[in-house]
C-alpha cells in the first residue's frame, strides 16, 4: 500500500534466459553451474576476426514469448550497445534497440487486470562478475573475477508499461510472467539461478495526478519477496523525500536484502551514452509466416486461459478461496491433474483443494506422478474409502516411493472396511450408547463425532468418517 | 563539432588525446558530419531504410553445441587469473 494520498507508478524490466542448448551467437553450451570459463570460444570472448551467427532456436523462443504476451512480431535489427565494463569482453553487448522483434502486447493478471508490454527484445547476457575483498561489496572490493560462461547466453528482455500501481501488483505481474515464460517453454523462470531477473522502475505522484514523478531504477531483486519488499521501501522513501520538501533524484538504486533498504550506487560521473549503432556483422531478422507458425507450434494455452478453463470445469463450485486455488494449481502446472480428476467424476471442490494444498506442497513430485494413480488416490477419499488424514498419508508415500494408491493404503492398514462389516460395527456402537443415539436421532448432529470416535476405536482407525456418517444417517432415517 | 564534443567522444572511446590532437580531430570529425548532413538533406520519404548493405535476412544456425576452447589455453592469454577466472582491477560502480 502506498502512503495515504500517494500513488506509485511502476514498470518492470524482466530479463529471462532462454532454454537453448547453445549461446545466442556461437555454439558454446548454454549451461548454468559449469566450471568457470569452460563454455567460451572466440565469438563470446570477443577475439578479433570472430563473427556472430544467430541461433535459430533463440529466435523461436523469442517469438513464443511475444505470442504468449499478445505482442506484434515484427522484422527486427540488432544493434551494438557500447560500454566499457569487464563483463563483456567485446566492449559491447549485442541487443535490439529501435526495432525489437516483439512490441505492443499485454499480460493479464489473475484478477483480470491487464498490464501493457512495451517490448520484448532479444539480446545476449553478460559474463558473471564476482567482487573479491571488501565483504563482496562493489565499492570496497579489491578486485573482481570474471567468468564468461554466461557471456552470450540468449536473453529476452520484457519491458512492461508503467501500469503497475503497488508492490503486490508487481509481485503478481512477475509471478504471472514467470508462469507464462515456463508455459511457453522458452525459459525455466528460475529467479534463484538468475535465469529470470527483475529490475523495477518506481516513481510516486499525488493521488489523482496524471504527471509522472522522477523515477528510480531498483536492481538486485533476486526473488518475488525481495521485489515486493524493495518496491514497498522505495515508494516510502520517495514519498518521504517529496513530503519533506525535497525532490527525488533520478538514479539507479541497489536493494540491500539484509538491511531492507535501497541504496544509491556511487553517482555516475555522466549518464551512460551507449552509442548504439546497427551491428554490421548481423543481417536483419524478418521471420515469415511459416517460421512464426513453426515457432509457436505445440505451445499450449497460457495460464490465464488455463485458469478460465478450470473455472469453467468447476461448474459454479468456486469460491474466492477456490479462485486462489485455481491460480495456484495453474502456476504449479497441476491444473491438468485437477481437470482429469473432475472429468473422472471426482468432486471438483475435493480435487481442487487436495491439489492446491497437499499435492502443491510437492508440485515437482506430483507432476511426475502417473495421472491415473493420482485420480485413483483422489477417488479413494472421494468415495469415503479413506479418511482425509489417511489420504494425506497415502499421498506422501505415493510421492515418496510411487506405486499403487490402493496397495499403499492396504499396506498401511487403511484398507477399506467392507461395507457390511462397517454396518455391523456402527450398529453395535449405536446399541451400546442408547442415550447418545436418542439425542442424535432428535437432531443433535454433534453426536456424530462421538459415534465416529467409537467406530474408529472399534476399528482401530480403519473406518472412513464419511462412511460412518452416511450409515448413521441411514440408520436414523429408519429409526 | 566543438573541441568539447571531440573530447567527449574520445572519453567514451577511452582514447587519450592531447590538446593539439583534439583540435585536429574536431576539425576532421566536423568534415565527416558535414558530409553526412549533405546525405541527410536528400529527400528519402518513400525510400525504405537500408538495415544492412547486403540484401540478406534471417541468417541463422541450428541450436547445436560446438566445441569450446580449452580453458587453460584461454586463461593463458589473460594478464591475471584467479580460480579459473579472469582477474580484473577493482571496478567502480555497477555494470551499466
Amino acid at each position: 500500500m502506498s502512503p495515504a494520498g500517494w500513488e506509485a507508478v511502476i514498470g518492470l524490466e524482466v530479463h529471462c534466459e532462454l532454454l537453448t542448448a547453445t549461446k545466442l551467437f556461437c555454439g558454446c553450451r548454454n549451461a548454468f553451474g559449469d566450471e568457470p570459463n569452460t563454455n567460451v570460444c572466440p565469438v563470446c570472448l570477443g577475439l578479433p576476426g570472430s563473427l556472430p551467427v544467430l541461433n535459430e532456436r533463440a529466435v523461436e523462443f523469442a517469438m513464443r514469448i511475444g505470442t504468449a504476451l499478445n505482442c506484434e512480431i515484427r522484422p527486427s535489427v540488432f544493434h551494438r550497445k557500447n560500454y566499457f565494463y569487464p563483463d563483456m569482453p567485446k566492449d559491447y553487448q549485442i541487443s535490439q534497440y529501435d526495432e525489437p522483434i516483439n512490441v505492443d502486447g499485454w499480460l493479464e493478471l489473475p484478477d483480470s487486470t491487464r498490464v501493457g508490454i512495451v517490448r520484448a527484445h532479444i539480446e545476449e547476457d553478460t559474463g558473471k562478475t564476482t567482487h573479491v575483498g571488501g565483504g563482496g561489496r562493489i565499492h570496497d572490493a579489491a578486485h573482481a573475477l570474471v567468468d564468461y560462461n554466461r557471456a552470450g547466453v540468449p536473453l529476452v528482455e520484457i519491458v512492461s508499461a508503467p501500469d503497475i500501481r503497488s508492490a503486490d501488483q508487481a509481485r503478481l505481474y512477475a509471478a504471472e510472467l514467470r508462469a507464462i515464460l515456463v508455459a511457453s517453454g522458452a525459459s525455466d523462470g528460475r529467479m534463484e539461478e538468475g535465469s529470470m531477473r527483475v529490475d523495477a522502475n518506481v516513481s510516486v505522484r499525488r493521488y489523482g495526478s496524471d504527471e509522472m514523478g522522477t523515477r528510480c531504477e531498483v536492481k538486485n531483486l533476486n526473488s518475488l519477496r525481495s521485489l515486493g519488499r524493495a518496491i514497498e521501501h522505495e515508494i516510502g522513501r520517495q514519498v518521504a523525500v517529496v513530503e519533506s520538501g525535497g525532490a527525488v533524484a533520478q538514479q539507479t538504486r541497489h536493494w540491500d536484502e539484509a538491511k531492507g533498504v535501497t541504496v544509491a550506487l556511487r553517482s555516475k560521473e555522466e549518464a551512460f551514452d551507449y552509442r548504439y549503432f546497427p551491428e554490421p556483422d548481423l543481417v536483419p531478422l524478418a521471420p515469415d509466416r511459416s517460421f512464426r507458425q513453426r515457432a509457436v507450434a505445440g505451445m499450449g494455452p497460457m495460464p490465464a486461459e488455463r485458469r478460465r478453463r478450470l473455472v469453467a470445469l468447476l461448474a459454479g463450485e468456486v469460491s474466492a478461496s477456490g479462485l486462489d486455488q485455481v491460480a495456484t494449481v495453474v502456476e504449479l502446472d497441476l491444473d491438468g491433474l485437477v481437470a482429469a480428476a473432475i472429468e473422472a467424476g471426482i468432486g471438483p471442490a475435493l480435487a481442487l483443494a487436495r491439489t492446491a494444498n497437499e499435492a502443491a506442497a510437492d508440485a515437482e513430485g506430483t507432476r511426475h506422478l502417473d495421472p491415473g494413480a493420482y485420480v485413483k488416490w483422489l477417488r479413494m477419499e472421494n468415495d469415503g474409502i479413506l479418511s482425509a488424514t489417511q489420504a494425506k498419508a497415502v499421498l506422501a508415500e505415493l510421492l515418496d516411493r510411487g506405486g499403487d494408491p490402493a496397495e499403499i493404503a492396504a499396506a498401511k492398514g487403511f484398507e477399506a472396511m467392507a461395507e457390511d462389516s462397517l454396518v455391523a460395527v456402527v450398529g453395535e456402537v449405536v446399541t451400546r450408547s442408547p442415550a447418545e443415539w436418542e439425542r442424535y436421532c432428535q437432531g443433535d448432529e454433534k453426536l456424530a463425532q462421538f459415534f465416529i470416535g467409537q467406530v474408529m476405536k472399534a476399528t482401530r482407525g480403519k473406518a472412513s468418517g464419511k462412511a460412518v456418517v452416511a450409515e448413521l444417517k441411514r440408520l436414523s432415517a429408519g429409526a | 563539432m566543438t573541441r568539447e564534443d571531440a573530447a567527449y567522444v574520445a572519453r567514451l572511446a577511452r582514447i587519450d588525446l592531447t590538446a593539439d590532437e583534439l583540435d585536429l580531430y574536431a576539425g576532421q570529425l566536423a568534415a565527416v558530419l558535414d558530409h553526412a548532413a549533405q546525405v541527410a538533406a536528400v529527400d528519402t520519404s518513400g525510400v525504405a531504410p537500408t538495415a544492412h548493405p547486403i540484401p540478406l535476412s534471417n541468417v541463422l544456425r541450428p541450436d547445436e553445441p560446438r566445441g569450446s576452447l580449452d580453458r587453460g589455453e584461454v586463461l593463458a592469454q589473460a594478464p591475471a587469473v584467479e580460480d579459473g577466472r579472469f582477474r580484473v582491477p577493482r571496478i567502480m560502480g555497477e555494470a551499466p
